[in-house]
């Protein structure tokens, strides 16, 4: 892939922060404004109805807490996928790239073993409010998940040749963010009985 | 990969219809908008003429049935808030200005730009295409208030709310893509030597919307998830038999919904900004106040929502809390107004077409705050709700908003988008046969509200305890202003495109403007600057004594 001519407007820093790690960071807050309200949301419904605990109970905390593992560690590579391209190892950053997305193949895996067991119990989105922010969220997260998948395997390509290595660095915090979103979602709807 | 910067001239279909260039998308923007603009007036003219004469032919649609009334003024609200005001001031204005007037020579990133455009343009055919499904479009009011718009036996046009819900959701990640480049940009993309404070009030307050509509949309975007998912996969999000409640989304909405007024607001007080200095030949009085009170205005637009709820089934409690703030919040709008006058005050005022606008916005948006008033306090709400003096109300802020202040950009940019001069006797033809008219169309509505006019009623004969007749002919006048007013718009329609070929020649600077977008060509060329500019001083250095010149251009060593 050639890249296209860059205009001076993407290369200044008046700021002094880099163009592509600032635009990451808005695109970020803006995710955590749409997450929180989702999740504000469901946490104002789930304390005025304690009887959810019931439906919260049928939740898989094993396999909730083995994808949160799973999310960590890929996390882990993410970081050293940086490190790799602040020492400008494109391949290295790639490689470690593509294992960070191996870690979300799997975490997207569990989590369809997961929802094919609740839905063969009877239990789909329409089956009561918790249920239905069950799926929406996690939905949500999931497709956030596979998103940061894909510009993560497009920006591997790239690093392998030594390009654009700055996005390294900018898939890595967004990953970290789709991270923390699991943190939240994790205790909310499987511990919390 | 080449590091060495090109600027050729692309080819027509990708200089049009496929340019990253922010010039080509803010036109693409900015006549997106006026043609959605003459769809929602063709709508609001159709309901008048209903409202103004019951039950007749309305010449050029036919009967307004009950349903078609319902979806005539949803549409109408829709399209004149998401696809003008948004478009027109934010992307239009932001695009083409942003870039000049901090001296650089595109967005930062100017795919991702073209591709905010490409899903607005994708939004809008989705919203139009809900005209030809089974049902018509969406009839359940602009505010899609659960369960009207969740259920579609009560709304009557399911497929219609369907598509209005993706139209919205599609429209809000464009201005997020959108409103995350135009914040980047002017953060990291200035000119050396172009402080904070250096910057032009209009950027500083497109950006500052844009960051007040994503901090505040994304709860919307959620909850337009869980309306979809009730629409049409039988989830009870807001269903209170099911657990859900019909007040989370208004919530959501409002939450969203006033901060959206300060999103569109702040454009046109930039506008309106540099109109004013630029013809009163006056730097701005207080310009580092002026953006203290936008800070608060943005602050306090996030603690206000819930005074659209009054009536709602709130806890007075709360209301009286959201009365205060919404009080408070008149504060620093009244002082940037303040400062405004302060500006004029001392001037040496031109009143060219872009000056009569900008003063006649002054003027208008203050009938509209002060009449905020009554309604921001709940115990007076709670009489007014849902009657045409809000319909006056908000109109007296939007129409200043969307239509005087736009008004006021394009008569006084024009030039600079099009390289030539529109004809000042039609602009000011045209600049009375809006305002007077505009007038006339919203003060016999304060009156017929106060009375206890209904909105949302197509048909007051029908209603026994509605129907008033002595009202009538104050919705009679109402509609044949609105008449007069649209008629006049061709004046508009025709100016603009009979100077883009036959105005005089404009000239690089023909306000003698201070700002970087006048150093450059008009229409400037591709890449804006022959050579990157560097600032020197602020934004307004106008009426300087004992020079040639009686401004300084911020790019000009001393």
């Amino acid at each position: 892939m050639s890249a296209s001519a860059k205009p001076i407007a993407n290369t200044r820093s008046a700021t002094g922060i880099p163009t592509a790690r600032l635009i990451t960071w808005w695109v970020i807050a803006s995710e955590i404004v749409i997450f929180g309200g989702l999740l504000a949301s469901y946490i104002m419904h789930r304390v005025g109805h304690p009887e959810w605990a019931d439906a919260a109970s049928h939740t898989n905390t094993w396999a909730g807490a083995f994808n949160t593992f799973v999310l960590l560690t890929s996390s882990l590579c993410a970081v050293l996928a940086h490190k790799a391209a602040d020492g400008h190892d494109g391949p290295k950053a790639a490689k470690l790239l593509r294992l960070t997305s191996l870690g979300g193949l799997i975490f997207l895996t569990v989590k369809g073993f997961e929802w094919t067991k609740d839905i063969h119990e009877g239990f789909v989105l329409s089956s009561g409010g918790f249920w239905s922010f069950y799926y929406t969220l996690a939905g949500l997260h999931g497709l956030h998940v596979l998103a940061g998948m894909i510009i993560m395997l497009i920006v591997a390509a790239d690093a392998a040749k030594n390009q654009e290595l700055q996005r390294v660095e900018c898939i890595g915090l967004y990953w970290h963010f789709v991270d923390i979103v699991w943190i939240f979602l994790f205790p909310l709807l499987y511990i919390a009985r | 990969m080449s590091t060495q910067v090109v600027h050729a001239e692309p080819g027509i279909l990708k200089k049009y219809f496929f340019s990253t260039d922010h010039k080509i998308i803010a036109m693409q923007y900015l006549f997106t908008g006026m043609a959605m603009a003459l769809i929602g007036g063709f709508f609001a003219y159709v309901f008048r003429m209903q409202l103004g004469f019951p039950n007749q032919h309305v010449p050029g649609y036919g009967i307004v049935t009950p349903g078609k009334y319902n979806a005539l003024v949803t549409m109408h609200g829709s399209i004149m808030i998401f696809w003008v005001a948004m478009p027109v001031l934010i992307a239009a204005f932001g695009n083409f200005l942003i870039p000049l007037m901090i001296g650089c020579d595109d967005m930062a990133f100017p795919r991702i730009n073209r591709l905010s455009y490409q899903i607005f343009l994708l939004s809008a055919l989705v919203l139009l295409s809900s005209f030809l499904v089974k049902g018509g479009p969406f009839g359940g009011a602009w505010t899609a208030y659960p369960p009207l718009s969740a259920v579609g036996a009560y709304n009557l046009t399911p497929i219609g709310a369907t598509l209005w819900l993706i139209a919205v959701a599609l429209e809000f990640v464009a201005f997020l893509l959108g409103g995350i480049n135009f914040t980047v940009t002017t953060m990291n993309s200035r000119a050396p030597g172009m402080k904070m404070y250096d910057i032009p009030l209009v950027v500083w307050m497109i950006v500052l919307a844009s960051v007040i509509f994503m901090a505040s949309v994304g709860p919307l975007v959620a909850g337009a998830i869980m309306l979809l998912f009730d629409q049409t996969m039988s989830t009870g999000f807001f269903d209170p038999t099911r657990g859900g409640d019909p007040l989370l989304w208004q919530h959501l909405f409002w939450f969203f919904g006033h901060p959206e007024v300060y999103v569109v607001l702040l454009p046109a007080l930039g506008i309106v900004a540099e109109v004013v200095a630029v013809f009163a030949r006056k730097k701005i009085f207080g310009y580092k106040t002026v953006l203290y009170t936008t800070w608060a205005v943005g602050f306090l637009s996030f603690v206000v929502w819930a005074h659209h709820q009054f009536v709602a089934g709130i806890d007075p409690r709360m209301a009286n809390i959201f009365s205060v703030t919404t009080l408070l919040i008149s504060v620093p709008i009244t002082e940037m107004v303040f400062l405004y006058i302060a500006t004029l005050y001392g001037g040496s005022i031109h009143l060219d077409t872009p000056m009569l606008w900008a003063l006649a916005f002054i003027g208008e948006f203050m009938i509209g705050g002060v009449t905020g008033i009554f309604l921001g306090s709940s115990g007076t709400d709670i009489y007014l709700h849902d009657t045409y003096f809000i319909i006056a109300h908000f109109h007296y802020t939007f129409v200043p908003i969307a239509i005087i202040a736009v008004y006021a950009g394009l008569t006084f940019w024009y030039p600079k988008m099009f390289g030539r001069m529109l004809n000042e006797t039609l602009g000011k033809i045209h600049f009375w046969g809006t305002v007077i008219p505009f007038n006339v169309i919203f003060i016999p509505l304060f009156i017929t509200g106060t009375a206890g006019d209904q909105r949302r009623v197509y048909s007051y004969a029908q209603f026994a305890e509605q129907s008033r007749p002595a009202l009538q002919h104050l919705r009679t006048t109402s509609t044949i202003a609105l008449l007069v007013m649209l008629s006049f718009q061709l004046v508009f329609l025709f100016n603009f495109f009979w100077s883009l070929r036959n105005g005089k020649s404009a000239g690089a600077n023909p306000w003698r403007s201070a700002t970087l977008e006048w150093t450059v060509p008009s229409p400037p060329p591709h890449g804006n600057f022959a050579e990157l500019p560097t600032v020197y001083r602020g934004p307004y250095e106008y009426g300087l004594p004992g020079r040639a010149d009686d401004f300084l251009p911020q790019n000009v060593p001393e």
